[in-house]
């Protein structure tokens, strides 16, 4: 039987070993950021990070999962905070940005697009846009806003550019 | 965990006699309030349907128009926000549920802003002039010496009376005239500004509740149980026999069957999952479709139906013009395929129903929801939440009555989500089409004739589940002119003194389900009739928007011309008059078109690898004109995902099928645009303050579409004639 850890709290599913990370989510636990697309991996709706990488809950058994940390869009914010060892705050810079450039339409896609590019903002917090869209590339947008999207990800690493200049600025001076 | 949807239909009916319900579903958009729930739809002359307010001077607008995504939640707010000289923080609007809003027709063609605008404009202004009107009595003074701001009513001198204070949660018992005067558009202070959209923080924050979401107390999940990919239309589905023995390991999993409608149902959703896939069923499935291959052959040569559409002048004169082009080209079969499989709950009891769903029209599901269980309509109740955006007539219909249908033979709530072949494969899909053009100028490069013939099938009436349930008959609507060829693509935007259209309407049931998907059939339109208009520019050495300007009058088609080719930096030349060498060659193409209603423009920059045959698009470029655009930034919005999804349909979308059924079942056999294919995107408006709005949700993808195909004839000096553009299509037409 499989323990582990969602958004910082262990979990040992009810589930059977062999149902994918998804059901145990939306099912058992009715998390609303993953969720259900294609169950074959292929759109990036069911996203989850799994110690950080980005994971496909919807193809992932539960066994599979035994010891690791996993984190859904309702744990982002928390775990954003300790990736970057700044303040919580209610949400993140990509979070702050999707809204600003009004990003999205229906809006369904935005819990792979946040998770994935939650992924490569803290690996690369300066992406081109050429790496930004090699990036994200596995992440399907049905409505079409991957001009917007690329917007809100560029602006969210302008953000988070400025808020580490700052705090090596404080740093210096203190 | 939060707590999940746990309010019952039955609890909800009981509290029919109180003013105030709460039915606020925490984390989203939408609270319920002000409203008791009974039968609709409410009365569309009373003020009371339209809007009420509340005791801490805030209101709620009832909307009949579903949000899709594309934000006109917001946009219709700004609107009554803008005639009760309220805030935007003061308004608040419910979900589209057949007890509680208005029956404004389905939320098809553009019609949220195009027809609801101006309804909620008119009941605002009502409602304001209304609410002045008892202020002036309770304050004892004139109407026209008050003034209202943020929905605090001043007088004269100085004394104050809000909204909230006159008549909070108490009715109007008004009708609603539609005489109150509106806003002078020079005074706007909302309307034609780009509001933020209320749902977009809550979308990015996770709260935001999707239908997906929602769960009723007490359900099962369930699965309807299909061949993958439907065959032809009117076949339906046979079943030989059905092993329940399958599925006996999986817990609680059962088998619901009615007719050749076949589905299972479990308490855990992945047991569902499981035995949807496990269980063994054996399909008649006969070899009647004509396949990919056969398509066209067979909807030109079978049987057809004739309808002359347009018939003006004297077509003959094509004979004699000085430049002549005939062309002809077709358009595959594309699908809605909404990035969240479509999905429904139910609760029927043997009285009366409960279905959520997101349908685009509750008031017509609830009827052939009513009909497929045999209840009366007005006891069923229909309420839309969102699912992922449709962009038409997926399969939600379908799921709605599947889940009802489910529920009753289960005898408790049922859940249904389709998996992602159920979508993919019982699409409705967007029709293929045929087309021929012959169109002919002068040696001016004036029009002298355009004739145009299409092909293609209706929209299906019966749903899937409908058809299996009950062996309902398949059955296309009826005729009427959306399904058919559209004068208003096809040629109304030139002048032309001689012009001939003529509608080959195909018997759709031996083809696969049809429905109308966003601009319905007008990319294939213009990519056959903007071809031809653009070969008589190109035999004439003409420059393409340089022909079209000087055949247009009508000042919308010129100023969407004018600014798509203004905000692309156009330069005159003839088509593919650049001498390029090299395997990359690059062209820019020039398009008009739209839908029913509004005027687009489209340029479009690409380049097409001639060792590969990969067309990338680089650049597209689109102008609306929807009259009054009332949030700038939805409509921008709004023409980005025209613009990607025409570049996908052009360049990947098509279904495949082959004699038995249909074969492209999920992203990797229907690939859509993806991140890294994605050209850039300019948005232009050409904003009307004096004119109603139109609508902006699908009047700029004709134009794209065409200004893609007459890019890569600027590049190759070849044309297209079918289109996804696949690489083995262009190989083919480079050979």
């Amino acid at each position: 039987m499989a323990t582990l850890t969602i958004n910082g709290a262990t979990i040992t599913p009810a589930a059977s070993d062999d149902t994918p990370l998804l059901y145990v989510l939306t099912d058992e636990l009715q998390l609303q950021g993953p969720r259900f697309g294609c169950g074959l991996a292929q759109c990036g709706s069911c996203s989850v990070l799994v110690d950080g990488v980005e994971t496909r809950a919807c193809v992932t058994p539960v066994a599979a999962l035994d010891g690791k940390q996993v984190t859904t869009l309702e744990g982002i914010t928390a775990y954003y905070a300790a990736a970057t060892n700044t303040p919580w705050r209610p949400t993140t810079p990509l979070q702050e940005a999707l809204v600003t450039e009004q990003a999205i339409q229906c809006g369904y896609c935005v819990n792979g697009i946040i998770i994935k590019g939650t992924e490569l903002l803290l690996n690369n917090p300066s992406p081109s846009e050429e790496e930004i869209r090699q990036a994200m590339n596995g992440h399907l947008c049905r409505c079409g806003t991957y001009p917007t999207i690329i917007r809100a990800i560029q602006r969210a690493a302008r953000t988070m550019a400025t808020a580490s200049s700052a705090t090596a600025q404080g740093g210096a001076t203190a | 965990m939060k707590a999940a949807f746990t309010i019952t239909r039955r609890e909800l009916l009981k509290r029919g006699g109180a003013l105030v319900v709460s039915f606020s579903l925490p984390g989203t958009a939408f609270s319920q309030s002000g409203r008791a729930p009974v039968a609709g739809p409410p009365d569309p002359e009373q003020i009371d349907s339209w809007i009420a307010i509340h005791q801490d001077n805030t209101a709620t607008v009832y909307i009949g128009f579903a949000e899709l995504g594309q934000g006109c939640s917001t946009a219709l707010l700004q609107v009554a926000a803008e005639e009760l000289d309220m805030s935007m923080a003061q308004l608040n609007t419910v979900g589209l549920d057949t007890h509680i809003t208005p029956n404004q027709g389905g939320t098809y063609s553009s019609s949220a802003m195009r027809v609801g605008g101006p309804q909620i404009q008119r009941a605002a202004a009502e409602a304001r002039q209304a609410l002045l009107s008892l202020a002036a009595t309770a304050l004892n003074t004139p109407a026209s010496s008050l003034s209202v701001s943020n929905g605090i009513i001043q007088t004269a001198d100085n004394r104050r009376l809000s909204y909230g204070e006159l008549i909070g949660e108490r009715l109007f018992n008004q009708p609603f005239t539609g005489t109150a005067p509106v806003k002078d558009p020079a005074t706007y202070r909302l309307v034609a500004t780009p509001v933020p959209r209320n749902d977009i923080p809550l979308k990015v924050n996770g709260t935001y509740r999707y239908l997906q979401h929602l769960r009723l107390p007490g359900m099962l999940h369930g699965r309807v149980v299909r061949p993958p990919g439907q065959g032809a239309y009117g076949d339906g589905i046979r079943v030989l026999s059905v092993d329940e023995n399958s599925i006996a390991q999986i817990p609680g999993a059962r088998v619901l069957r009615q007719n050749d409608f076949i589905a299972v149902v479990a308490a855990k959703e992945w047991d569902a999952v499981r035995a949807a896939q496990a269980l063994d069923v054996v399909w008649e499935r006969p070899d009647s479709l004509p396949g990919n291959d056969a398509l066209f052959n067979r909807m030109e040569n079978g049987p057809t139906n004739e309808r002359i559409a347009v018939d003006e002048g004297d077509v003959s004169t094509y004979a004699l013009a000085a430049v002549r082009s005939s062309f002809q080209a077709t358009g595959p079969y594309q699908a809605h395929v909404p990035f969240a499989p479509n999905c429904a709950l139910a609760d029927v009891s043997d009285q009366d129903a409960l279905v959520m769903c997101s349908t685009q029209d509750v008031y017509n599901t609830r009827t052939s929801i009513a009909r497929l269980l045999e209840l009366p309509p007005e006891n069923v109740r229909v309420q839309y939440h969102e699912g992922a955006g449709t962009f038409g007539h997926s399969c939600w219909d379908d799921v709605a009555q599947a889940a009802a249908l489910m529920s009753q033979l289960a005898g408790q709530p049922v859940r249904v989500q389709f998996m992602r072949w159920d979508e993919h494969g019982w699409d409705n899909f967007g029709p293929a089409h045929i087309g021929k053009a012959r169109v002919s100028a002068d040696r001016n490069g004036k029009l002298v004739s355009y004739e145009y013939e299409g092909w293609q099938h209706h929209w299906s009436l019966i749903e899937t589940t409908a058809q299996t349930a009950t062996n309902t008959p398949a059955q296309e609507w009826p005729a009427f002119p959306a399904q058919q060829i559209n004068p208003r693509t096809l040629g109304g935007m030139y002048e032309i003194p001689n012009r001939r259209l003529l509608n080959h309407h195909v018997d759709g049931l031996g083809y696969l389900k049809g429905a109308w998907l966003r601009s319905p059939l007008d990319l294939s339109f213009a990519f056959v009739s903007e071809q031809a208009i653009d070969d008589l520019a190109f035999q004439l050495g003409m420059d393409p928007w340089r022909f079209r300007q000087q055949n247009i009058t009508n000042y919308h088609w010129r100023d969407v011309l004018n600014a798509a080719a203004e905000a692309a930096n156009w330069q005159e030349r003839p088509a593919a008059s650049i001498d390029q060498s090299g395997t990359l060659l690059r062209g820019r193409g020039i398009g008009v078109g739209t839908h029913l209603a509004s005027y687009g423009g489209a340029v479009a920059e690409l380049e097409v690898n001639t060792a590969t045959g990969d067309v990338r698009i680089l650049h597209l470029t689109g102008a609306i004109d929807a009259g009054l655009v009332v949030n700038t930034s939805n409509v921008e919005s709004q023409i980005m995902g025209q613009l990607v999804q025409t570049a996908s349909r052009m360049l990947l979308e098509e279904v495949t099928f082959d004699a038995r059924g249909v074969t492209s079942l999920d992203w990797s056999t229907y690939p859509i645009l993806r991140f890294e294919q994605c050209p850039e995107i300019t948005p232009v408006i050409v904003q009307r303050l004096d004119e109603p709005p139109s609508g902006a949700g699908e009047e700029v993808m004709a134009a794209a579409a065409a200004a893609i195909a007459n890019a890569f004839f600027d590049a190759t000096g070849k044309r297209m004639t079918h289109y996804p553009f696949t690489p083995s299509r262009v190989l083919a037409a480079l050979a």
